[in-house]
């Protein structure tokens, strides 16, 4: 495999090794030197049109555990703004013999288009409101590590289905993996796409799609990439269906919460909630490391090598 | 697909038992007693082969001897020339290897370059006090400076042929030829 463009295309065996590698990462993490000399020469580009600090900096500190030289690329700084087209801008960057770019781009399709021009290894750290394949293999990561295992269990994914690209990636990876998902939001921002799937159940309301599941994945609400008149307001939003105690309750006792960051507390969940015992939001974020170093790992050699 | 066209056996089960009874013995001779032993094999074969040999230094000495497992993938000198990475088994060492008198086990010593592999990862790992090596098979063939100061049985081989140590079911190590040169 020479890139990770998104989950939809993966086979259930491959996301299940990424996993497994991804395991032998985090025990790499939880030394006291936290780096491993495997990917030492090779450099990697990361390429970001669209802000980010959490899935930037998370790639990054992945990159340098690996030992691979980083070099970042955020649009303020860069030529797209002096009107460099894109593809012009990857052969540039490309002159550098890089070994991987990993790319976020408010765009979808845009890491795809960049694979098929390059001989690097394309990782998408998000593009539009397509996929973000890291976010889902970790999220996946952290329900084994919490529940065991991941077949069988409800998952419940609430909020703004339409514009994440989170959601999307964790769909397809769930789904793959065996899981059953409940999508819950307002039925403006839930796409009809998911709406006749066999391992998918809609719900337009909390308190009938809480009950009993396992896992409470809360989304972001993207006011960025929303156009207006998809809820009334904010405020009624919480009301409807931010995150709170007393709907955690209705969730089975063990069940865990998580959210991609970075969170609207009182907006999609309550502090209560976000900060209790429940949540494993911070665990997300350290298992994402691991995750990102394993990708990276599966991907490499990206010439192929001698035999 | 290599094509193996002959299989020798070169040590049986019992000599395995042997082999590993008196490398336990010497581990213990050389190193005055069991204090700050440890073992750690080398993923796959060489977990099970220092576990063996813990057995053993336990059924004399009554001492249980620390065991870990180390993976070495990722300190591999070979990954770009391959067209697969190495599956990532675990590293499982529950003990601190500082000052340790560290028995490195694997199965067959090669060319040297896991065990290259090996000491780098351990040293990422802590300030072990001494590494020593233990390995049921040395096939000559070095590339590197590294020798064994235990050693099952030394067999002289060619680089086409495969040693294969079977540690399932009957157990045993086997020489087998390949068709054409085998790759490494």
């Amino acid at each position: 495999m020479k890139d990770l463009l998104g989950i939809r295309e993966l086979k259930k065996e491959a996301i299940e090794d990424i996993l497994k590698t991804a395991s032998a990462f985090k025990d790499v993490l939880r030394r006291d030197i936290k780096k491993v000399p495997t990917l030492r020469g090779k450099t990697v580009v990361n390429l970001f049109f669209e802000p980010s600090t959490r899935t930037r900096t998370s790639f990054e500190l992945a990159e340098k555990r690996m030992s691979m030289d980083v070099l970042n690329f955020s649009i303020p700084a860069s030529s797209v703004v002096k009107g460099e087209s894109l593809l012009d801008t990857i052969k540039t960057i490309e002159s550098y013999e890089i070994d991987f770019m990993v790319i976020r781009h408010s765009s979808s399709g845009v890491p795809n288009l960049i694979a098929a021009h390059t001989k690097a290894s394309v990782i998408n750290a998000g593009d539009g409101i397509n996929e973000h394949p890291t976010q889902a293999l970790l999220d996946a990561f952290t329900i084994m590590e919490k529940k065991g295992r991941i077949e069988g269990l409800e998952v419940a994914i609430v909020g703004d289905i339409m514009h994440s690209r989170v959601a999307r990636s964790n769909i397809y990876c769930l789904t793959r993996l065996g899981a059953k998902i409940r999508l819950i939001g307002p039925p403006t921002l839930i796409p009809a796409e998911f709406l006749s799937h066999e391992q998918i159940k809609v719900f337009y309301r909390m308190e009938e799609g809480l009950k009993d599941v396992d896992v409470i994945m809360m989304l972001r609400l993207q006011l960025e990439r929303q156009g207006k008149g998809f809820f009334p307001t904010v405020g009624e939003y919480f009301k409807i269906w931010g995150l709170t105690k007393e709907r955690l309750g209705l969730a089975k006792p063990d069940a865990i919460v998580m959210h991609p960051g970075p969170m609207n507390r009182g907006i999609e969940i309550a502090s209560e909630v976000a900060d209790g015992p429940q949540s494993v939001i911070l665990e997300q974020v350290t298992n994402g490391i691991a995750i990102r170093m394993a990708v990276m790992y599966l991907l490499s050699p990206p010439q192929g090598g001698k035999s | 697909m290599l094509k193996f066209n002959y299989m020798k056996v070169i040590l049986s089960s019992e000599e395995i038992e042997r082999a590993l009874s008196r490398i336990a013995h010497q581990i213990v001779e050389l190193n005055k007693g069991t204090k700050d032993l440890c073992l750690i094999g080398i993923q796959r074969g060489g977990v099970y082969l220092a576990e063996r040999i813990a057995e053993k230094i336990e059924s004399f000495e009554g001492v249980k001897v620390p065991v870990g497992a180390l993976d070495i993938s990722l300190y591999r000198d070979d990954l770009s020339r391959r067209k697969t990475v190495p599956a990532v088994r675990k590293t499982d060492i529950p003990f601190d290897i500082t000052d340790k008198k560290i028995i490195l086990v694997d199965d067959v010593l090669y060319t040297g370059r896991s065990i290259r592999a090996a000491l780098d990862a351990l040293m990422d790992m802590g300030r072990p006090g001494e590494i020593q090596l233990a390995v049921l098979i040395d096939r000559g063939h070095r590339e590197l400076p590294i020798c064994a100061q235990y050693v099952g049985r030394v067999v002289p081989t060619s680089r086409d042929e495969t040693v294969e140590v079977r540690l399932s079911e009957e157990e045993k190590v086997v020489i087998l030829k390949s068709s054409r040169a085998v790759e490494q």
